[in-house]
């Protein structure tokens, strides 16, 4: 019986690519799905590229393939990776430099067309309000502000590419998913319509698409994260997937982390909205009716999803530039370490107060207290903190602002309460970024598609 | 008795736009029947009072013993443009696993409790 071993590439841009070599070289992987690409990683890329128009792709994916690729060729590991962001072009042209100059050969595709932010008023003319799909708001509010504006590809062009004999695929915005979905309906020939088939990848994509989450990473509990074996080699993991879709959920032997009915059901819900209704591009899942059969030893059998048809719109998410931020901190050791920030967190609000400047929200936060916490932290020990750092920050339409706010801060050291810590410079202004999710009609999307491919010789 | 969540279950969160999303899971069968009946949306928007501007939202997912909540609303606009250092929301699910709920005594997987 035929099956295809998918391995998890990249979680987000950034991400370590070590353990992708477990995968290849001992996890038997005919794809390694890596994903490049969080919600916000676009507007990383936009600035990047308004420095330098022949940037905007994710840069590690040219190290990793220059890393993993003598593996991956000698056994015929196909690659498909989000990496090429707002330059799915540039990208490639950096990756085939680094291919020449070590004299590699490989078919390298790109696939665009995911980017609207030139086709918003063509997207308008032809019926599409891009309202906020939340809020319902006008995107009129934000168009002159925006910084990206990128459309959920589906696995459709990325099968075809594969069709076309790519070993590597490049692609922009993608559903993240889909980066796993594409191989295995070009592999088994799945049907476009075949919409339980079409479930069963995009529950094996998501389950890959955040790396070692999905093997026992960030396992979100008290007491059981310690005993997850060995961290600093944990694997990343790998779907071995037959024709009906169902699969063995596994890691490559002698790796560390686990997979288990706990750790990927974590993944299984992860970023998710309605479980019964998880929409990508290509279908819409049902978790409700999905089996996952813990053998032990790292190896979940996964069977029973359910698809409904894909639906007729594609997401679209854009950024707009949304205020600035300005950020301070001071730290004070026990005596009253909380109080002492509590008493700065004043000092420093009547400062503002008194400049008058033009400040929309404040956040103030207590690390070692309540920075993560929020109100659910325990006040028991509050007044008896061997140490605590106030941490604050602003929202503004001013950038001046934002940098002055941080300026307040070390002035306190001299003048303020006593034993203080962590003077170690003034953080600048940091840009904030709204997100504008939206929908338009997948034809007048889809025909903007592109899929071009390179052989290097 | 009561207990913390997070000696029944365990949990993930994740941040969507505005919105903040935890996946809750109880260890076995029987302490799913504890979750089904003590995380109710209204326990829920009392738990994160405050934080969640919007409505939460619940599905339970008895094929994993799970329960999906959504907290709308929570996450100051979005990770972008979040002024906290959570500004992923990652730790939603921790704040979550704090929440006390009325169980039975003979639970079989009862995370032991530890002197701080």
């Amino acid at each position: 019986m035929k099956t295809i071993r998918v391995g998890a590439g990249l979680g987000f841009y950034g991400d370590s690519w070590r353990p992708v070599r477990a995968s290849i070289e001992r996890g038997g992987v005919q794809y390694i799905a890596s994903d490049h690409l969080s919600e916000l990683t676009l507007a990383i890329l936009q600035k990047d590229r308004q420095k330098d128009p022949s940037a905007g792709y994710a840069r590690d994916a040219v190290p990793m393939l220059a890393e993993l690729w003598p593996l991956a060729a000698k056994t015929g590991v196909k690659f498909v990776l989000n990496a090429g962001g707002l330059n799915p072009e540039g990208a490639r042209q950096a990756i085939a430099r680094t291919f020449r100059d070590k004299g590699w050969k490989a078919k390298i595709a790109t696939i665009t067309g995911d980017s609207v932010l030139e086709r918003i008023d063509e997207l308008r003319a032809a019926g599409e309000s891009l309202a906020h799909m939340d809020t319902g708001a006008d995107i009129a509010g934000v168009r002159s502000r925006l910084l990206f504006a990128n459309a959920y590809l589906g696995a459709q062009p990325i099968a075809e590419a594969l069709a076309r004999g790519a070993d590597i695929v490049l692609t922009g915005r993608v559903a993240d998913a889909a980066l796993t979905l594409g191989p295995l309906a070009h592999e088994f020939g799945w049907r476009w319509d075949d919409w339980d088939r079409l479930a069963a990848g995009l529950t094996l994509g998501h389950l890959l698409e955040c790396s070692g989450q999905g093997s026992g990473g960030n396992f979100g509990s008290a007491g059981e994260w310690a005993r997850i074996p060995d961290y600093a080699h944990l694997g990343y993991p790998i779907a071995e997937v037959r024709e009906d879709g169902s699969a063995l959920f596994t890691k490559p032997p002698g790796t560390g982390g686990r997979v288990s009915f706990d750790t990927i059901r974590q993944q299984l819900l992860y970023e998710v909205h309605d479980p019964h209704a998880y929409v990508s591009p290509d279908v819409v899942l049902d978790m409700g009716t999905l089996r996952f059969d813990d053998e032990g030893g790292d190896r979940v059998q996964i069977s029973g999803a359910s698809g409904a048809a894909r639906p007729a719109s594609l997401k679209i998410v854009a950024g707009y530039q949304d205020g600035w931020m300005g950020t301070g901190m001071i730290g004070f050791a026990w005596p009253e370490a909380y109080a002492k920030c509590e008493k700065s967190a004043e000092i420093i609000q009547a400062l503002v107060a008194e400049r008058g400047w033009a400040v929309e929200d404040t956040n103030v936060e207590y690390i070692g207290y309540d920075s993560l916490l929020g109100a659910n932290a325990d006040p028991t020990y509050r007044d008896q903190l061997n140490e605590c750092f106030l941490r604050m920050t602003i929202r503004t339409k001013d950038k001046r602002v934002a940098d002055g706010f941080g300026r307040l801060f070390p002035w306190l050291g001299l003048s303020g309460p006593p034993f203080v810590g962590s003077m170690k410079g003034v953080q600048p202004a940091k840009e904030l970024l709204g997100i504008w999710p939206a929908l338009a009609r997948r034809e007048l999307i889809e025909s903007g598609i592109q899929i071009s491919l390179e052989e290097i010789k | 008795m009561k207990v913390q969540l997070w000696r029944i279950a365990h949990a993930r969160s994740g941040d969507k736009a505005d919105r903040a999303d935890i996946g809750l899971f109880a260890f076995d069968a029987q302490t799913y029947a504890v979750l089904r009946r003590e995380v109710t949306r209204e326990r829920l928007a009392a738990h994160f009072a405050g934080f969640a501007a919007g409505e939460v939202e619940l599905w339970p997912l008895d094929n994993i013993l799970a329960l999906k909540i959504v907290l709308n609303g929570a996450l100051q606009g979005g990770a972008a443009r979040s002024l906290r250092m959570d500004n992923l929301g990652k730790n939603v699910a921790a704040r979550l696993l704090k929440m006390e709920v009325e169980a039975p005594e003979d639970l079989p997987r009862l995370v032991r409790e530890r002197k701080p």
